[in-house]
């Protein structure tokens, strides 16, 4: 059976010419980039040419570019090392009702702490309205960190008024661009940011490995003790191969960017398309415009979530969904609840995230799949016309409304 | 997103693929429901009832693999079985005739014992010479909590 890979969102196959690239920083080039001899120097060099190349694809200097270990490390970095650098301007952070949860639950680990956080809502589709981040602005703010795209229904945030809004204030703002990084053009003074998350799994370079743009002067408490690595912000020996794979991953992308970006997005729209004129009964999740090029999520009632995933996996198709039934709370996803979704709504979401090796067969497959499965799951599901109605209110004591521990992971 | 790392027996998922005994029953003798679309389960059983013996048994469930695949277990051991048979099929036996279910999963097989109860509390509703009720078990029998 042919695979069809649709979850690029959650991770990419690492490309051949990065695997390349790694390849000489395992066995030959193996130094410690802090050893003062030549294979230390060499390995210390690749890291320097690395870190040019990160920092070139976001308009920022090199020395603004701290390595980490992935997306989770730098929103924690950035998060907590700003709280904490900044503890005695004040106590409180803005953030959005519908972010990853790296950025979501540390913040509410730094609520713990006596932090206080603001949870901005979304509107329908997930956009954050800038006015609202104006108003939740206090003399104590020291942060606003909110992501550049949803990494769930793929909505692109207004990124740029934020920052601007930020800069006006005096605030410092932070944004998760996991899922930009590398499909929408990035200029850090463009988008008035102060720092920046990026992940290389999610371009086609490896896992593990990730960075934190942070604007040049910015106060930072650095997270973990050790050695001077990063300039002293990130200690620990680097992960040579890894940064080395994650900028040979970010050049390509960026390369590309403009020719991939058009033609996932028109394969996103023929799918969106085919999807919705072949399900009765289903809806997109997210905004229909201002959205990632590669991502497309659906809801669709009278079928839940996992039973899709399973259903499609068995025909070669691998998606996602942010079901309850699949998390270890069973709690669904927050951000498709923060979207104002019904219980029907938010258990039967089917999330399709595209990529480099995508092709319009694939989509094709998917279109014509996709309402067999749904049809599928109808046919063993009891009649949905009552249960349509229903609120998460209406059986409250059955199911604990708390949504900050899901175990959400890409 | 949300994910898990849940594994499935080989038998829980030829259930849910190929689940047995599905859709509904003209004229059911008792109609059994648990779950609700909050929690994202919903199961529904029918019965029919035939000299206090379960003749025919079907089910509709929405929900996840797990439901539909303890659903189509539920009906499966129920069938052909005596009322105070059936009302020993605990959701235990249900978890362990798919080769087990993930800690997770378990209220899966929880709602399929509820619904079985629940259908044959309809029927000796609707009948109410049938023979009389054994003595209480052991909770088996009460609803849960879906966690």
């Amino acid at each position: 059976m042919r695979k069809i890979y649709m979850d690029y969102a959650a991770t990419t196959p690492v490309r051949k010419e990065v695997l390349k690239a790694m390849m000489p920083y395992f066995m030959t080039e193996f130094g410690n980039a802090s050893s003062l001899h030549s294979i230390g120097q060499s390995a210390a060099e690749a890291v320097e040419f690395a870190r040019s190349t990160v920092a070139s694809a976001i308009g920022a200097n090199p020395e603004e570019i701290i390595f980490t270990s992935g997306g989770t490390e730098a929103d924690n970095l950035a998060i907590r090392g700003i709280a904490k650098a900044n503890r005695d301007m004040g106590d409180h952070i803005i953030t959005s009702a519908i972010e990853h949860p790296a950025v979501r639950n540390t913040c509410a680990d730094l609520a713990k702490e006596g932090f206080k956080i603001t949870f901005l809502s979304v509107d329908k589709d997930g956009l954050i309205d800038p006015v609202q981040v104006r108003k939740a602005i206090t003399t104590k703010t020291v942060l606003i960190t909110i992501m550049h795209a949803n990494n769930e229904i793929g909505t692109v945030q207004p990124t740029r008024e934020i920052g601007r809004i930020a800069k006006e204030n005096g605030v410092l703002f932070h944004t998760d661009a996991v899922q930009t990084f590398g499909k929408l053009p990035i200029d850090v003074d463009g988008l008035n940011v102060d720092m920046l998350t990026m992940s290389a799994h999610k371009i086609g370079g490896p896992k593990g490995v990730g960075a934190l743009y942070v604007r040049k002067g910015t106060q930072l408490k650095a997270m973990q003790t050790g050695g001077p690595h990063e300039g002293n912000r990130r200690a620990g020996t680097e992960n040579v191969a890894g940064i080395v794979g994650f900028a040979k991953a970010a050049e390509l992308s960026v390369k590309e960017m403009g020719s991939e970006s058009a033609r996932l997005s028109k394969l996103r729209d023929r799918l969106i398309k085919g999807v919705l004129s072949g399900v009765k009964e289903a809806q997109l999740n997210g905004h229909p415009t201002k959205r990632l090029p590669n991502n497309a999520n659906f809801s669709f009632l009278g079928a839940e979530g996992e039973a899709i995933i399973l259903k499609l996996d068995a025909l070669g198709i691998e998606a996602s969904t942010g079901s309850a039934c699949s998390s270890h709370d069973l709690a669904p996803s927050h951000v498709l609840l923060a979207l104002g979704h019904s219980p029907l709504e938010a258990h039967g979401s089917l999330r399709i995230t595209l990529g480099k090796e995508t092709a319009p067969k694939d989509v094709e497959c998917v279109i014509r799949v996709i309402p067999k499965v749904i049809k599928e799951l109808r046919a063993i599901s009891p009649d949905i016309k009552e249960m349509k109605n229903v609120k998460w209110a209406d059986y409250k004591d059955d199911h604990d409304h708390d949504h900050m521990h899901g175990e959400e992971e890409d | 997103m949300v994910t898990s790392n849940v594994s499935y027996t080989k038998k829980m998922m030829a259930h849910f693929a190929n689940p047995h005994n599905m859709g509904r029953l003209d004229n059911p003798d008792g109609v059994g429901k648990a779950g609700n679309p909050v929690c994202g389960d919903v199961m529904h059983l029918h019965i029919k009832v035939k000299n206090n013996k379960i003749t025919d048994i079907k089910f509709q469930t929405l929900g996840c693999a797990s439901a539909i695949a303890t659903s189509s277990m539920v009906t499966d051991l129920a069938k052909g079985k005596t009322i105070d048979e059936a009302l020993r099929i605990t959701n235990a036996r249900v978890a362990s005739e798919l080769g087990g279910l993930p800690p997770i999963k378990m209220h899966c097989s929880v709602l399929a014992e509820q619904a079985l109860h629940s259908a044959i509390e309809d029927y000796r509703k609707r009948h109410p010479h049938s023979p009389a009720k054994p003595a209480a078990k052991k909770g088996s029998a009460k609803p849960k909590e879906k966690k």
